[in-house]
């Protein structure tokens, strides 16, 4: 972890719990104002917490000019980033892909080739749809490890993370409570409920939280989609293609639609915010998840339009090439940072608790 | 000479945009100028933090109730009685209203701070602070067609006849000059022109750190002054606390005050103690500390307290100054290390059961013997490791202003100035004496402000 951003982070700490004037913008500040001293595992927990609403950045008297200098929603910003390359197993990845939008790229590149060259020299087969381009059983040769390898990783991080920041152990009510406030981006709302400032400084509006929501609401369908789809596949013996008025459809559909929708918004917005108030050295690496995530949920739409034409092998190849590098790259890039986010949520109920 | 504006308010915080908007409300053409840039927009509103209002029943933030009686007995307790009965009275009947006003402009309220429960009742505290409520007024002052300009410095407003002619404002080292129909003035006291303070306090005014904005320098309120404008107050009269001495010169806010004398001793330059340090609980003494100070040898005290102590008041925005003996203390705090050790060996004797110490009551733990005494909260010193904070003097504004009617009009030989309107600190002499009352400057900031923009408006329209 690197010293001298926990450093500067602790200063700025130490000031605003001298002042306390945003206590109520969002769950930081009453976790920073319960310390009088911080320790790096406080700095590390308030970092994660943060959700760079910047609701704290533009109330504040004592940004630049003036000598104070803050900036909290970049000094946390900061200190988040390092701790995710940090905590990150194997670390090295991390720091490949966490900044660097192009790494993101190559990765889903890499991908794409890989699944086409599989589709085209090994996966021929006799099955229907989609199995006719690659057989069922290699997808879930390639997808099985892809999911369960990034789990494996992320555990680990999540492990690390916990011991840095003193986590006890962890009840049924502290995860009620730490997914009520993920379910409704509480910490977006900006404690008045007029939403957090970032595409027009220091105007409230509810754009970020939205564009979140649906990406997150959207992933979720996704995956709640694919999910019925092995269900359905294994247990009830109904292998794809799958109808309109199927689960994995109705799921499916307005799941990437709402990923694809809100990662464009999300992108536009983060094109709009100051880049000033956030780790700028993860921005390529931000905006080419975002990218990516978008990708995936596009494609699949795409796959399910034209999946009846000639083109169905070639977008197959994409799409699974997308979900296939979204998988792996998850424990190293912004993908994180729901996982950490929730583990802090959850010690912050237990702080509360106490 | 172009006359494109109805209103010109002078100032950029509190009182000028509740002016601003009011008058725009009723339709009338209105220009902001305000000599900060847009990043120090705002003067002291910025570094405010609640808003003391009275209350029938739960209002907002605010629970329970707080009548016209009370607030006024309590503004008569700070100030000594130096008050005028009427507008204050105005002020705190108008407080009521002026709550869901600020919020239909924007101003959004969190419940009392950590560290602050005792104003729960009694002050509404804005969410984000000062700064934000200054941001949502900036946002709705947009929607309402108002005009703003910053860094323009209003150099002299010419007053003829009774009557407000034109004012000039230089911008960008440009000259400019405006006629509008109607002007109010609302930029603040005169406590960053050190000259003056100097002037009015004597050299040791020099010494002083000004807690607020730098902006606040007194040139409109100077010029009108010398004009006849009636002026009100005693230039020698100041809101003056005692902060921690490493705080900037400027703008240092509310992070550099110091809870802790009650649980210290304070001592001056020559490490000799001055005053009762336990007096009364902090909110009600911090104050007169400011004065204190101000009277010591270099306008500096130091505070010193134990390990025991450490703990029991809000957290500083500087460490504190810290040694394993009270002589290590002294040399790192530049204090003679005998007088320091004598200082407190002579305080140390003089106290006695210190079994009903209470950190947030009076009780009355107190030395017996020692000049002067310290009354409550009388703990010894002994505990290693000490710690060390100095303290001078920060001013947060001044009282000499503009003399207003309830109308918040200014005047002239007993007349009044036709087209000329003040609110905020320029014009809370006409209510304050002296001494103040935590979150009483907003209120007559955003009372005021809508009186001088509503009788702006109506003669300018």
């Amino acid at each position: 972890m690197q010293t001298d951003l926990i450093q500067e982070a602790r200063r700025q700490a130490e000031i605003c719990n001298a002042c306390r004037y945003c206590e109520g913008y969002c769950s930081v500040f009453p976790s920073l104002h319960a310390n009088r001293a911080f320790s790096d595992g406080d700095i590390t927990q308030l970092a994660n917490l943060c959700h760079n609403c910047r609701g704290c950045y533009y109330a504040c008297q004592y940004t630049a000019p003036h000598e104070f200098d803050l900036n909290l929603p970049a000094a946390l910003a900061e200190v988040r980033q390092d701790s995710w390359e940090d905590f990150a197993y194997p670390s090295a990845v991390a720091r490949q892909f966490q900044k660097n939008g192009m790494a993101i790229a190559i990765a889903a590149t890499l991908c794409f080739a890989a699944l086409f060259a599989l589709a085209k020299w090994i996966g021929q087969s006799t099955g229907t749809g989609f199995y006719s381009a690659m057989s069922h059983n290699l997808m879930v040769a390639i997808f099985a490890p892809a999911f369960l390898f990034p789990l494996a990783s992320l555990a680990i991080s999540l492990r690390r993370y916990w011991a840095a920041v003193g986590g006890m152990r962890v009840t049924f009510d502290h995860v009620r409570q730490a997914l009520g406030a993920t379910a409704n981006m509480r910490n977006l709302a900006g404690g008045h409920g007029d939403g957090c400032n970032f595409e027009d400084e220091d105007r409230f509006t509810h754009a970020r939280r939205l564009a979140h929501q649906l990406v997150l609401y959207g992933f979720l369908l996704c995956f709640a989609s694919t999910s019925t789809g092995t269900v359905l596949h294994y247990v009830f013996d109904m292998p794809a293609p799958y109808g309109l008025f199927s689960l994995p459809k109705l799921l499916g559909i307005p799941g990437g639609l709402m990923m694809t929708f809100g990662a464009i918004w999300l992108f536009h917005l983060k094109l709009k915010a100051d880049p000033e108030l956030g780790a700028k050295a993860a921005r390529s690496g931000e905006f080419g998840f975002i990218a990516l995530l978008g990708f995936v949920g596009f494609s699949g739409l795409v796959l399910y339009g034209l999946g009846g034409t000639t083109l169905m092998p070639v977008l197959l190849a994409l799409h699974l090439g997308s979900v296939l590098a979204f998988f792996l790259l998850t424990p190293y890039t912004k993908m994180a940072h729901g996982f950490y986010r929730l583990a802090a949520l959850v010690r912050d109920a237990q702080r509360q608790e106490d | 000479m172009t006359n494109p504006y109805d209103i010109v308010v002078i100032g950029g915080g509190n009182a000028a945009l509740c002016a601003a908007m009011t008058a725009a409300e009723d339709g009338a053409k209105v220009l902001i100028l305000e000599a900060a840039p847009k990043a120090y927009r705002g003067g002291n509103s910025r570094h405010t933090r609640n808003f003391r209002c009275m209350h029938s029943g739960p209002l907002g933030p605010l629970v329970e109730s707080y009548s016209e009686e009370e607030y006024f007995a309590d503004l008569m307790k700070v100030t000594d009685g130096k008050t005028h009965e009427g507008l204050a009275r105005m002020a705190i009947r108008r407080s009521e209203e002026c709550l869901p006003w600020m919020e239909s402009h924007g101003v959004r309220f969190q419940p009392s701070l950590s560290g602050t429960l005792s104003l729960a009742r009694t002050n509404a505290f804005f969410l984000g602070g000062g700064k934000g409520l200054v941001n949502a007024y900036y946002r709705t002052a947009a929607k309402l067609g108002i005009d703003v300009e910053y860094d323009a410095k209003v150099t002299h407003l010419d007053v003829e006849d009774g009557k407000v002619v034109y004012l000039d404002y230089t911008q960008n080292e440009l000259s400019h000059r405006l006629a509008p129909k109607a002007v109010v003035v609302a930029s603040g006291g005169f406590q960053a022109d050190t000259d003056w303070l100097a002037r009015a306090w004597g050299p040791a005014a020099k010494n002083f750190l000004i807690r607020g904005t730098p902006y606040n320098r007194g040139v409109v309120l100077a010029d009108l002054l010398d004009q006849g404008v009636e002026q009100v107050g005693d230039p020698t009269q100041c809101h003056a606390v005692a902060i921690d001495g490493r705080a900037p010169k400027f703008d240092g806010g509310i992070v550099t005050r110091l809870d802790c004398v009650p649980f210290s001793i304070v001592v001056n330059k020559n490490a000799q103690r001055f005053y009762d340090e336990g007096e009364d609980v902090w909110p009600k003494r911090y104050a007169i500390w400011g004065r204190l100070v101000a009277a010591q040898p270099d306008q500096v005290g130091y505070v010193i307290i134990d390990a025991k102590s450490l703990e029991l008041f809000m957290p500083s925005v500087f460490p504190p100054i810290k040694a394993d003996t009270i002589e290590e203390l002294a040399q790192e705090m530049g204090l003679p290390a005998d007088g320091l050790r004598n200082t407190v060996d002579t305080f140390n004797a003089s106290c006695g059961d210190t079994t009903d110490f209470h950190p947030t009551e009076l009780d009355g733990v107190s030395t017996s013997g020692l000049t002067p005494p310290k009354t409550n909260w009388a703990r010894p010193i002994t505990q290693a490791p000490f710690y060390g904070y100095s303290l001078r003097t920060g001013v947060t504004f001044t009282y000499l202003g503009l003399k207003v009617d309830e109308t918040a009009q200014c005047s002239m030989g007993n007349q009044p100035v036709r087209n000329l309107w003040a609110a905020g600190e320029t014009m809370a002499g006409s209510i304050l004496g002296q001494g103040y009352l935590a979150g009483f400057g907003m209120t007559i900031g955003t009372v005021f402000g809508r009186i001088a923009g509503k009788e702006a408006a109506n003669y300018a329209n």
